[in-house]
């Protein structure tokens, strides 16, 4: 592979201030700001991420296959299951969803890119680079080993002299970074670039549940991200926050994290109910029953999603109203899940359904999340709660939400989108198969859970006696645990023949609803040869096929031809640039300075963070100006 | 072609709301700063009073002198609006006096807070002497650091305008940095009632 190829067009691509224009190699992809690259390499890093979480989830299930095993220490053990939740929230389910929207959004809506195609470039390289500081802790002295939430004050310097929980702290800040600034461009796009027609009402809900995630992580983000610097300041310049002997309360830790951390919940699962939004219309060839009602539950979801935030903590003595009010919270925001679950339910009923593997992993987390919801009400009622509170049915739970939904979902998107993004097609036979294994092996692994936890197994013990009547569902976990690991391998592999010598797909492979599939597969640089142009719900469905949707061809072309009238002045696309990588290696860089206070380090990058962000707003525009229709490209 | 095309061009990009997207991301900023300062100010409300050692907030605070630093951050943005009028006038000479005095009273507020900080230090307030010491000067701290980041914004258009033509097309620049002005300022008046002003009523 040749580290840059230039286009055929002669341009300069080395200076200072000068965009560069690479076509391919490793450095148009560390330079690129092209939302279906950038979509491209979130899922990549993120299935990445997922290994890994993975093979922390594998060794801990192995330690606990039968009792009194020895596998791994305690020590180890702590640190397995605190890095496997921070790398499945933070760095794999959450960012797969915002890959996927990265990737989707646009053309769903019809634009060519995000609004800010850099700052979508920096999001990204901010991620992928917080990712590696937090992996790399397992080689700098240990990993942090106070659990995800980590809960005060067991983060305190006192009670944990090593450097893993520094580790945790600037990892997950500088990750929240990322996510913040992807988030408001994703909402900036969402609203302003949407192509003619395309009126708030006439979006995909896919691009409304990434919408609302996305405001979600505006105003979760924050207690977090202040929360995790109060931590630094205890542990760096001895701030009292945390301290008890201070007067500082650890309880007021749980409260920040929980305020972000339960919207993070539906951050998570939103983009999921998303996915399902559109796979299973395109496979039922039915429109999504109920699309006004999907959306606005969605949107109370998303309010509703910071009033809930205390069910964590109904065990920590907030007393019995507050208990009360918030359980109350937990059980209404079920209603608006319930809905969406009802909608799809009659999306199917009638529908010519087609049991593709997108569809099948569909069905599939119809049920599998409906389980983990019907556990969550559970746990919505404080007596419950005190009793399974911190066992195994905990982890059950959360497990089918986040595992059996988001995950699930996510599997549906990719076999459904997969055609687009490669131009190639899975193998729908190994589809199958993985599909099996994957599916059947989840409910094995977390259905024995739910018992093992009612048995009073707590979670995050690293060994158990023998005797309690645990065994058996721990074995069953762990042999379940081998089957999805098969199934995910026959997974990654199926991709990669599937890119390299697949079926080639066409444009619109599954006869799908949306603008996305009116494009070539993949679809060039610049997205779309004509803008296009929407007057109704479904806007290639109803392009193919206006008789079905009452839909007037005339009304389309008269609006097509406003359209064209109005603009012809082709594509701009603009330039690479290197500033987005410079600056979040800088702040990169910069994390590992603060962990080993190195003051001078940290300024040195500081300087050159300021000085990338002038070149970054100095360097122009650059890139191509383009007519598709006319051939010139 | 690379640099050859003009910005209107790409600007030719539908906009549904007819909001230029640099105006919606600054609100979307402001918006999750909102939480920021909320977050921090409310963690300055639920320590306040459990303090376990002195200096207490009545010993060190002074409210005549940071009456005397807010009065002239508030009357920076007053500034701010005189600056953007100006530019959306093309009034450039204008512009860039208002712009350079809004820059200047920010600079003035900064250097009342360091004058502060350090006689609050003297005092024996610090980090972590305290948690008085620790959610005063982490909140304050951070608004100083906004201030900080908006004055370097201001001057890098103050000297930008000298080195190539400004007009009435580029005051979005202005208006978007004005915005942010503005939030900083009133995210001040919050801090300057509840940590100051409350400790006294």
């Amino acid at each position: 592979m040749a580290i840059g190829r230039q286009p055929a067009q002669p341009v300069n691509n080395v200076g200072l201030l000068i965009r560069p224009n690479w076509d391919r190699g490793i450095l148009s992809w560390l330079t690129t700001v092209d939302h279906k690259r950038l979509g491209i390499l979130y899922i990549v890093t993120s299935t990445f991420f997922f290994l890994t979480a993975s093979v922390e989830a594998f060794i801990m299930r192995l330690q606990l296959v039968r009792p009194e095993q020895q596998l791994v220490s305690p020590d180890i053990f702590n640190q397995l299951f605190t890095m496997h939740g921070v790398t499945m929230v933070f760095l794999a389910i959450m960012p797969l969803g915002i890959g996927l929207a990265n990737y989707f959004a646009p053309l769903m809506i019809g634009a060519r890119d995000l609004a800010f195609p850099r700052l979508n470039a920096f999001g990204y390289w901010v991620y992928a680079f917080s990712g590696v500081l937090l992996l790399s802790s397992f080689i700098f002295g240990g990993a942090p080993d106070v659990g995800w939430f980590a809960y005060a004050p067991l983060t305190s310097l006192s009670n944990n002299p090593g450097t893993g929980t520094d580790y945790f702290m600037v990892g997950l800040l500088i990750s929240g970074l990322g996510t913040l600034v992807t988030a408001m461009n994703l909402i900036v796009t969402i609203i302003n670039l949407r192509a003619p027609g395309m009126t708030l009402f006439r979006m995909p809900a896919f691009v409304w549940m990434i919408l609302i995630t996305m405001f979600l992580i505006v105003f979760a983000f924050p207690p977090l991200t202040i929360a995790l610097f109060q931590v630094m300041m205890d542990r760096t310049f001895g701030t009292l926050f945390y301290d008890p002997a201070g007067g500082g309360m650890a309880i007021l830790w749980q409260h920040l994290f929980w305020i972000f951390g339960h919207p993070e919940v539906y951050i998570i699962i939103l983009p999921a109910f998303g996915v399902i939004s559109e796979v299973i219309p395109a496979f039922s060839r039915k429109p999504l029953f109920g699309y006004a009602m999907v959306i606005l539950s969605g949107i109370f979801i998303g309010f509703m999603g910071f009033a809930v935030w205390s069910h964590h903590m109904f065990t920590t003595g907030l007393g019995p109203i507050v208990n009360t009010a918030f359980a109350l919270t937990t059980v209404v925001i079920g209603i608006p899940t319930g809905i969406k679950v009802f909608n799809w339910l009659a999306t199917l009923w009638g529908g010519r359904i087609r049991f593709t593997t997108a569809m099948l992993f569909a069905l599939a987390f119809l049920v599998t999340f409906t389980m983990g919801g019907i556990t969550g009400i559970m746990l919505a009622l404080p007596p419950f709660d005190a009793q399974a509170q911190d066992s195994y049915f905990v982890v059950a739970h959360f497990h089918y939400v986040m595992g059996g939904g988001a995950l699930l979902a996510f599997f549906a998107g990719v076999y459904y989108w997969f055609p687009k993004m490669t131009g190639r097609m899975l193998n729908e036979v190994v589809g199958k198969w993985v599909f099996a294994l994957v599916v059947g092996g989840f409910h094995l692994v977390f259905f024995p859970q739910h018992f093992v936890g009612l048995l009073g197994m707590p979670r995050r013990i690293q060994t158990y006696d023998a005797g309690l009547g645990w065994e058996v569902y721990n074995s069953l976990s762990t042999i379940g645990t081998w089957i999805m690991s098969i199934g995910a391998l026959i997974f990654l592999t199926s991709m990669v023949l599937a890119f390299l010598n697949g079926k080639r797909a066409g444009n619109d492979p599954w006869d799908a609803r949306t603008l996305e599939w009116s494009t070539s597969s993949p679809p060039p640089y610049y997205n779309f040869d004509k803008d296009p142009v929407v007057t109704g719900r479904d806007a290639w469905w109803a392009k193919k096929y206006p008789e079905s949707v009452h839909a007037d061809p005339a009304e389309q072309a008269a609006a097509e031809a406003a359209h064209e009238a109005e603009h012809d002045g082709g594509i701009h696309i603009p330039g690479q640039s290197w500033y987005p990588f410079i600056a979040s290696a800088a702040i990169f860089l910069g994390g590992y300075a603060f962990i080993y206070d190195n003051w001078w380090l940290a300024l040195l990058l500081l300087g050159v963070l300021l000085i990338s962000c002038y070149a970054w707003a100095l360097e122009g525009i650059g890139g191509r100006h383009i007519h598709p229709e006319e051939g010139h490209v | 072609m690379s640099g050859s095309v003009a910005l209107e061009q790409v600007e030719h990009q539908p906009h549904r709301t007819g909001l230029p997207d640099l105006k919606l991301i600054m609100w979307l900023f402001l918006a999750s700063d909102c939480m920021f300062f909320g977050t921090l100010i409310g963690t300055y409300l639920v320590y306040q009073g459990r303090s376990l050692e002195g200096p207490f907030p009545a010993d060190v605070l002074d409210i005549p002198v940071t009456t005397v630093s807010s009065f002239v951050l508030l009357m920076s943005s007053f500034l701010m609006v005189l600056a953007l009028h100006a530019l959306r006038k093309d009034d450039i000479p204008r512009f860039r006096l208002w712009t350079f005095g809004v820059a200047f009273f920010g600079s003035v507020f900064l250097g009342f807070q360091v004058f502060e900080f350090s006689t609050f230090a003297l005092e024996g307030l610090s980090l972590n002497q305290n948690l008085f010491g620790s959610t005063f000067f982490v909140l304050t701290g951070t608004h100083g650091i906004h201030v900080t980041v908006g004055v370097l914004m201001l001057l890098s258009i103050l000297i930008l305008s000298f080195v190539k033509p400004m007009s009435s097309k580029d005051a979005i620049f202005l208006e978007v940095t004005g915005l942010y002005w503005h939030f900083v300022d009133i995210v001040w008046i919050v801090i300057f009632t509840v940590v100051y002003l409350v400790e006294f009523a």
